[in-house]
């Protein structure tokens, strides 16, 4: 051995979590070749956010996304990390720790970050298979597992008390822990029901008031909630089947999960012997009674106070890093947190002491919202906030509390946050060392040189860079605020979007992304994939759905009948007094004397009160009842006629003029181009309907320019033009290219109509659409561009190759049960 | 729904309805006042619950009209006057989500359970007793 090279000192961490491993890098930051380093972890993972752990669960994140430190991490700094193999004693004499499976090293330094462990009632049945805590990622899969269809793991099937195609739930506990893991079953499919001791829900965050709106929103979202309950025992013989209450009640349950609290894990230190009390007892540099053995995280008591939320345990970490390094003599101060629950949509902050006892209490309240504002002070200090239904100001208040600043000249307007009280405690106002994201440790300076140094404009850059706000989002409006601070008129806000509908709070152009990208291939997919608050939608989205399934993957997704608007259910459109009218497609508004008289003959047979020549150069018979639309259907399907899709959001009418085949001023055969037109579009599922014209010269008398996609012919070719509407708002037509030959005509319509079928928002007009993002950006795409035409092209003539499928015959030939009573009754 | 039962053994075929239960008039049964043709009401079999499909409705021919019969995502069965009380659409051409129909005709969204409107139209229809015995689906319609 080389003796010129120092003797490092052995550290050994006991506990791969969030405390450990930050104090491990925070020892990194300052003396990276100071420790020989070995890490013991239970788990048989690298490290993992915790806190995103209800996210997880609900759905919205997956394990890896939650992955902070990977094995390469480890290996990357010549860390040797056991992981899956907990440590069952410490040997103070001999500096020694082992681990379960007998692996022994010794120490210089010992770090214990051992954690907490979920509180399990000691509950007749409480060791029952399907009684968990919510504690770490096995927890969370243990959860998942119930949340399947296919039944709980062991259990029977037959036996299960179900409603809900995943079973019942029921949570003990109603804290912030608790409702994240009801929230997150509830998205799974389970019927949940939380029970909580106390009269309020999170009475420890919230005031009574924020307690009832969040009681209220749970509710709406599916999940019950139990106040004032007692839980008696977990009932089952080899596995959970219910709980019962005190009060007698008994609820059906095949999975309970124990969410009443977290105790410092304390085992090992307390068999070592050391100073223990609720947790393991550290001083001010987090030093235990032994002076090798640090202890930081949830397994501490620091001053008579244990800990369960991330914030103080990043401060901690700094602490017991400066102590360990022997860089600083720091003292740990306990800092006030902030706690946000983590429920898709409920949107709420809690920080300080807000019971306003000998204290002041301002409160804002706006029913009609659903918000509630309770600002508490003492000594004309901010001592304490709870914003519930509206916590975008959340980070403005929490520097109020933090620094303790002086609000008396803000009083009167300080409910209204700081666009109205403003002025003085912005967050540009905060030194570069104040911590910005609590989650994530990062500071303001951090942030603003990643900011300046690549030129960063929006908060994805920012989280991708720095990791500020990347994890709870509670601190997004303060790192929105400095981006709007560092990077001025750069600076690019994240439009609002507006949700789909009231069950959802994602966007159209979300969830198609969502359905492309994460392949969601039915409706409920979706629903379960982004969280919809209602368990089968409603009569806005699940047509919008269906519709984006349908687009995203033909031939592939199976076409959802009871998530189609009635007209196109019934294949015919609804009228006032509940009968139909019947439309059959007329190519190119051409008809002939057979179809005529099978017309005819229909309206007698049937006795059809109304004939009407549509606008579209077809005929609409009117008033056809239920019971006849099949009988029709089929009378007028044995004379050629077909469905003309006059009921959908769907290709119309192509609508034409006579042309050069009889008009004297015709200069191309428009009837024939749009029989051709027809003939490609027809059974096309769009977002809303779309109308085709083509006129045989530039008298366009086929009233091309107000169409979707209107053909007008000139002497040299085909003028193509687009986004026109006759309706409520006439909108005329832009010119979208001039093409030379029918091929061409036919190619751009195809690649123009599956770029519309792509991107517009369901319910969107071509008109709208092409004003939302722009003629150019179309003609870039379909004109400019000749690949992506053809490509566009392609696709378009791919999902035809499905949709052309006349429903008439189609329901014309099955059975045709569902048009007629389902009984009579006298 | 009190009266709609998922448990066969509780159900005894040819029981009478309880009277309370067979038709209610929106508004009446809360305050008390004996909904109207409540007597000589019996359980009719009309249909097998897989003849309507899930988030769907059939109707049923009565002498009160038509009654559209729900069958909703979680196999629970409602009934209702084939009616919207704004402006008579039929309601069992609706999407069914959730316990509600969204009317065809205007968008009103009216509750399986009691048949009223949801805030903020106003209005109520009939609603009819029905229930499952096995997967058979029986109408209790008054005379």
């Amino acid at each position: 051995m080389n003796m010129l090279v120092p003797q490092r000192r052995r550290l050994v961490i006991v506990g791969n979590g969030m405390a450990g491993i930050r104090t491990l890098e925070e020892i990194l930051a300052r003396a990276p070749q100071d420790f020989t380093i070995t890490v013991f972890g239970a788990e048989p993972h690298g490290n993992y956010n915790r806190i995103m752990l209800s996210p997880v669960l609900a759905g919205e994140k997956t394990f890896a996304d939650i992955v902070t430190h990977d094995r390469a991490w480890y290996a990357d700094r010549a860390i040797e990390l056991i992981a899956g193999e907990a440590v069952v004693e410490i040997d103070r004499t001999a500096r020694m720790v082992r681990g379960e499976h007998g692996t022994t090293r010794p120490y210089d330094v010992l770090l214990l970050a051992t954690g907490s462990d979920p509180i399990m009632l000691p509950l007749p049945g409480a060791k029952l298979p399907g009684v968990v805590g919510f504690r770490g990622i096995a927890d969370v899969e243990t959860m998942l597992s119930y949340c399947r269809p296919d039944g709980r793991p062991g259990g029977q099937p037959e036996s299960r008390s179900d409603d809900r195609p995943g079973g019942n739930a029921v949570v003990i506990g109603g804290g912030l822990l608790g409702l994240e893991a009801a929230h997150g079953l509830s998205r799974n499919g389970m019927a949940v029901t939380v029970l909580h001791l106390m009269p309020t829900l999170m009475e420890r965050q919230l005031d009574p008031v924020s307690a009832g709106l969040l009681r209220a929103d749970l509710q709406a979202r599916g999940i019950a909630v139990l106040t004032e309950v007692n839980t008696r025992a977990i009932l089952g013989e080899d596995h959970v089947t219910g709980v019962a209450l005190a009060d007698g009640r008994e609820l059906p349950a095949d999975l309970a999960v124990m969410a009443v609290g977290i105790r410092p894990s304390i085992f090992l230190p307390r068999a070592a012997g050391l100073a223990v009390g609720r947790g393991v007892r550290v001083d001010d540099a987090m030093r235990t009674s032994d002076p090798a053995i640090y202890a930081v995280g949830e397994c501490v008591e620091h001053r008579g106070a244990v800990f369960g939320l991330v914030a103080p345990i990043w401060g901690m970490a700094k602490i017991c890093a400066d102590n360990i390094t022997l860089t600083a003599d720091a003292a740990y101060v306990p800092a006030v947190s902030g706690t946000r629950l983590k429920v898709t949509g409920i949107d709420m902050f809690s920080a300080g002491d807000f019971s306003g006892d000998g204290a002041e209490a301002i409160v804002f309240r706006d029913d009609a919202r659903g918000v509630h504002k309770r600002l508490v002070l003492r000594d004309n200090k901010l001592a304490g906030v709870v914003l519930y239904g509206d916590a975008a100001d959340s980070g403005w208040y929490f520097d109020l509390l933090k620094t303790g600043a002086d609000v008396a000249a803000l009083r009167d307007e300080l409910i209204f946050g700081p666009a109205v009280a403003g002025g003085t405690g912005g967050v540009e106002a905060l030194p570069d060392t104040a911590e910005i994201c609590g989650c994530n440790g990062v500071s303001k300076g951090k942030i603003l040189t990643a900011i300046a140094e690549h030129g960063l404009t929006t908060l994805d850059a920012v989280r991708a860079r720095t990791k500020a706000s990347s994890s709870c989002g509670s601190c997004t409006c303060q790192v929105e605020a400095l981006l709007r601070y560092a990077a001025g008129a750069d600076y690019d806000a994240t439009p609002k979007v507006k949700p789909m509908c009231q069950c959802t709070s994602e966007g159209h152009d979300a969830v198609r992304a969502a359905i492309r990208d994460r392949r969601l291939k039915s409706i409920p997919a979706v629903m379960h994939a982004l969280g919809w608050a209602t368990p089968d939608g409603c009569a806005n989205c699940r047509p919008a759905l269906n519709y984006y399934l349908l687009c995203a993957w033909p031939g592939e997704y199976r076409d959802d009948a009871q998530a189609r608007f009635v007209n196109e259910r019934m294949h015919a459109n609804i009228q006032k007094d509940g009968t139909f009218s019947v439309v059959p497609r007329m190519w190119g508004g051409v008809t002939s004397a057979a179809e005529l008289r099978a017309i005819a003959d229909v309206v007698e047979r049937y006795d059809i009160p109304t004939v009407k020549v549509t606008g579209g150069q077809r005929i609409d018979m009117l008033g056809v009842t239920r019971e006849q639309l099949p009988h029709v259907w089929r009378d007028l399907n044995a004379a050629g006629l077909v469905s003309g899709h006059a009921y959908g959001k769907a290709l119309r009418t192509v609508k034409t003029c006579v042309g050069s085949e009889w008009c004297r001023f015709g200069t191309q055969d428009s009837t024939a181009m749009g029989i051709a037109l027809e003939k490609m579009c027809w059974g096309a599922w769009t977002p809303h309907k779309v109308k085709l014209a083509v006129s045989g010269c530039p008298r366009n008398c086929a009233e091309a320019t107000i169409k979707d996609f209107g053909v007008v012919a000139v002497d040299s070719g085909w003028e193509l033009h687009v986004a026109g509407n006759g309706g409520i708002k006439v909108r005329v037509t832009d010119l979208l290219a001039k093409v030379a030959t029918e091929a061409e005509v036919l190619e751009y319509c195809g690649a123009y109509l599956q770029l519309y079928r792509e991107e517009a928002r369901y319910l969107e007009r071509t008109a709208h659409w092409v004003e939302r993002v722009g003629i150019e950006s179309v003609r870039a795409r379909v004109v400019d561009d000749a690949a992506n035409r053809a490509a566009l092209h392609e696709r378009f003539l791919f999902a035809q190759s499905f949709a052309q499928d006349d429903p008439w015959a189609r329901e014309a030939a099955a059975k045709q049960s569902r048009f007629a009573d389902l009984a009579t009754v006298e | 729904m009190d009266n709609v039962s998922r448990n066969p053994s509780t159900v005894m075929a040819g029981e009478d309805p309880p009277s309370s239960t067979v038709l209610t008039a929106c508004g009446k049964s809360a305050d008390g006042d004996p909904p109207p043709a409540m007597t000589q009401a019996a359980w009719q079999d009309v249909g097998m619950l897989d003849e309507i499909p899930r988030q769907g409705a059939r109707t049923v021919a009565t002498p009160h009209g038509a009654v559209a019969v729900f069958r909703t995502q979680d196999d629970q069965v409602f009934a209702l006057a084939d009616r919207c009380p704004h402006k008579g659409g039929t309601l069992s051409h609706g999407i069914v989500h959730g316990h509600a129909v969204t009317c065809p005709l205007h968008n009103w969204v009216i509750d399986l359970a009691d048949g009223r409107a949801a805030e903020p139209d106003e209005g109520c229809v009939r609603h009819f007793a029905v229930r499952l015995d096995g997967r058979r689906i029986q109408l209790a319609v008054p005379a």
